[in-house]
């Protein structure tokens, strides 16, 4: 196949390229490539990234179909332009062990959209109590550890999680949140949570396990990745340590970077999300931590839920918003097009980054690489209308918002997996 | 004309709203204490109450006050209904239109839960009271009870003391008074203020003195024992003694000041008996002002539902 005048998003620059692609792979870049009887895809007015990658998303599959499944969430992911994804072990048998992880990626090659790779638990059950067979599971597959959803509370657990963990080179991505703390809270503590007359979570329920997995990576001096940064004192703890050497990488998402909590007086309950949207404040130092580097790479922590666990009183709806299909329209629109980051920048933080964090192929586009590629219109705009989403999960808060960048082809190992 | 399916808070209320809610309630009351509790506004209409909590005095406030506009009345304790078997609110609300209610009046441990009530029901919904979220019968029965006193609430200025963090009854009061021009004084211990309540308009101070200083209004709030027990006091002694009103404390309040409290008080907690049975109390005409706002509000909305079939 041959790609023809795409604006090619490379690691430093967007040119005007053409793209041999042959085998899967990214045969030849060039300014023009002499046609050789291949399919062609013309790709003028359209930007070509390298293959997005969202390293945290919630499948539901095995346990939770009714909230999403493997196949859903796969036609979901290449919809909003992403070539591959991790999904993270909160399922039910939870992905503790090898059966699971194998499981999740059979049915992810079947489907064969995008590139599925399971993220196992840290503890059996996620309970906190006892190390999963981390060798096994990465041995199956898995390409990092995580307990999403929990902390695992007790800190010497922890910090031999990260050891044994580092021993098989997987990293542990940490949920951080002081359950004490929360305490049953359901939006962020603040002027917004006043006025709804709902429990506040305060940022230091996220802040202080944040500083706690950077102590143990500092002291056990092994790489940690912190989830879904949400706090501005949570960007400035991650930034301070990065400074210091610590080996610690960060994501966030869009929905901390575009909005703030002043949504949730709406009684909404698909704003309710964990961590919670914060304030003015934070939502700066997420943008802030993500132009100077604190923050490497956006993900959209994909939590797809069934109306049934959104559509009742906010404090007992199921935290989580279903955002594979709209996160690159935010990351164009809010980020791109509002002077926050370049396109260079975006294909860093949305699939670069992701794929050096978990040791992933692909994530830029070059000659001998994998042809994972996203190709879209960023002059185009679409309204968000959940009810349309792919994805079985249509618990977005976002409705009616207007979104730049519309993706017109997914391209995984060098095959069309949506067009658009 | 108060055009409203619902009364779910006074957020959103405009003065106007307010002064006319309070002006019919006034007219109630005139009838009430003429002797007259056979209205016939609600005649043929049909109110189901609906409290997932419980509560004695605003429920039977309201059963009255919809009995004594010739409503017929329903009570759901939720505990005794389909509820306890599993049934959502939002098929709650359904089953209730299907039976030809008119106005659903709910009490609801949870913040904005009337909000989903009103979403899916045709029924008018009334809120008795959310969570940590609003009570605005109680502040309409509140502002009443303050401006047959002073006449009007402009420029007055309510000292609330007590537990203003879980309290519903306090922020209800605090949107509505604010919305009519009076002041707000909030003292509570620093673990038991929401944050950035300042920023809706509220006066924090940092003591009791501060607070009583030139009242007009000095309100208690109930506390409930489980706060002490969560922690977020010593001892009911030390509350008491720091944030309980007594006689003397109330001598920095404006001579023609009144004394209010939501009820049920907890006796020589948050306001000495000597205080409760003051001459400056008006915590029984705020029972009565209780049935007339809810009479009102109930004739109000029954009025822009006739009007707007």
């Amino acid at each position: 196949m041959i790609i023809r005048n795409g604006k090619v998003v490379l690691k430093n620059s967007v040119e005007k390229k053409d793209i041999l692609v042959e085998g899967g792979r990214i045969v030849k870049i060039a300014d023009t490539i002499p046609a050789n009887g291949d399919t062609e895809l013309d790709a003028s007015g359209l930007h070509i990234f390298p293959g997005l990658i969202d390293m945290h998303v919630h499948l539901r599959d095995p346990g939770y179909e009714y909230k999403e499944d493997i196949e859903s969430g796969s036609k979901a992911a290449v919809k909003g332009g992403f070539t591959q994804i991790c999904c993270m072990p909160n399922t039910d048998p939870i992905a503790d062990n090898k059966v699971v992880v194998s499981y999740i990626k059979h049915k992810a090659q079947e489907v064969d959209l995008c590139k599925v790779h399971p993220i196992g638990a840290i503890t059996k059950g996620e309970k906190g109590e006892q190390l999963a067979e981390i060798g096994e599971m990465k041995r199956a597959g898995a390409v990092a550890i995580s307990d999403d959803g929990v902390t695992v509370k007790n800190t010497r657990l922890m910090r031999l999680a990260m050891e044994y963990a580092s021993g098989f080179a997987m990293k542990c991505l940490c949920h951080c949140e002081e359950k004490e703390l929360v305490d049953g809270g359901v939006v962020n503590e603040g002027l917004s949570s006043t006025i709804a007359g709902l429990k506040g979570i305060p940022r230091a329920a996220e802040d202080i396990v944040i500083a706690r997995e950077i102590a143990l990576a500092e002291s056990l001096d092994v790489p940690v990745h912190i989830c879904h940064v949400s706090t501005h004192s949570g960007v400035r703890l991650i930034r301070d340590a990065k400074k210091a050497g610590v080996k610690v990488t960060a994501e966030t998402c869009p929905h901390y970077f575009a909005v703030t909590d002043e949504i949730v007086t709406s009684f909404d309950t698909n704003t309710k999300v964990n961590p919670p949207i914060r304030e003015e404040i934070d939502k700066q130092a997420v943008l802030e931590g993500l132009k100077d580097g604190t923050l490497d790479c956006i993900v959209t922590d994909h939590a797809p839920h069934h109306i049934n666990d959104k559509n009742v009183e906010y404090n007992l709806a199921a935290f989580g918003i279903s955002g594979i299909e709209t996160s690159f329209g935010f990351a164009i629109t809010y980020l791109y097009k509002a002077g926050v980051l370049s396109l260079p920048e975006i294909a860093e933080k949305m699939s670069a980054a992701p794929a050096r964090i978990l040791n992933l192929e692909g994530g830029e586009i070059k000659e001998g690489g994998v042809a994972d590629l996203t190709l879209a219109n960023l002059d185009e705009s679409f309204v968000v209308d959940p009810a349309a989403f792919v994805s079985k999960g249509k618990n977005s808060p976002f409705k009616g918002y207007e979104l730049d960048g519309v993706v017109k082809y997914t391209i995984v190992d060098g095959s069309i997996k949506y067009q658009g | 004309m108060l055009k409203r399916k619902d009364l779910l808070g006074l957020i959103d209320l405009t003065a106007e709203e307010i002064t006319e809610i309070l002006d019919v309630a006034s007219e109630m009351k005139k009838h009430l204490k003429a002797g007259d509790k056979n209205l016939p506004y609600l005649k043929g209409k049909t109110a189901t109450i609906l409290f997932y909590e419980n509560s004695t005095r605003t429920r039977t406030s309201f059963e009255l006050a919809a009995k004594y506009l010739g409503a017929t009345v329903i009570n759901i304790a939720a505990a005794t209904s389909s509820v306890a078997k599993g049934e959502t609110l939002v098929d709650t609300g359904k089953t209730l239109d299907a039976q030809l209610n008119d106005f659903l009046i709910m009490r609801h441990p949870m913040g904005g839960a009337p909000y989903l009530l009103a979403k899916v029901a045709k029924a008018g919904v009334l809120n008795a009271g959310d969570g940590m979220n609003e009570h605005p019968t109680q502040a309409l029965l509140d502002m009443l009870t303050m401006r047959e006193h002073f006449g009007s609430l402009q420029g007055l200025k309510v000292a609330i003391v007590g537990d203003i963090k879980h309290s519903r009854v306090a922020k209800s009061n605090l949107f509505g008074l604010k919305t009519m021009g009076a002041q707000v004084y909030m003292y509570a211990p620093e673990t038991l203020i929401p944050k950035d309540i300042d920023k809706l308009g509220a006066k924090l101070c940092k003591s009791k003195e501060e607070a009583l200083e030139g009242a007009d209004v000095v309100m208690g709030l109930r506390i409930q024992l489980e706060r002490q027990q969560a922690g977020n006091f010593p001892t009911l002694n030390e509350y008491a003694a720091f944030y309980g009103v007594d006689a003397k404390s109330l001598r920095l309040a404006k001579p023609n000041a009144i004394i209010m409290h939501p009820g049920p008080v907890n006796r020589g907690v948050e306001l000495t008996g000597k205080v409760i049975d003051h001459e400056k109390s008006r915590i029984e005409e705020q029972v009565f002002s209780g049935i007339a706002v809810r009479m009102a509000v109930l004739k109000l909305l029954n009025d822009y539902r006739d009007f707007t079939k």
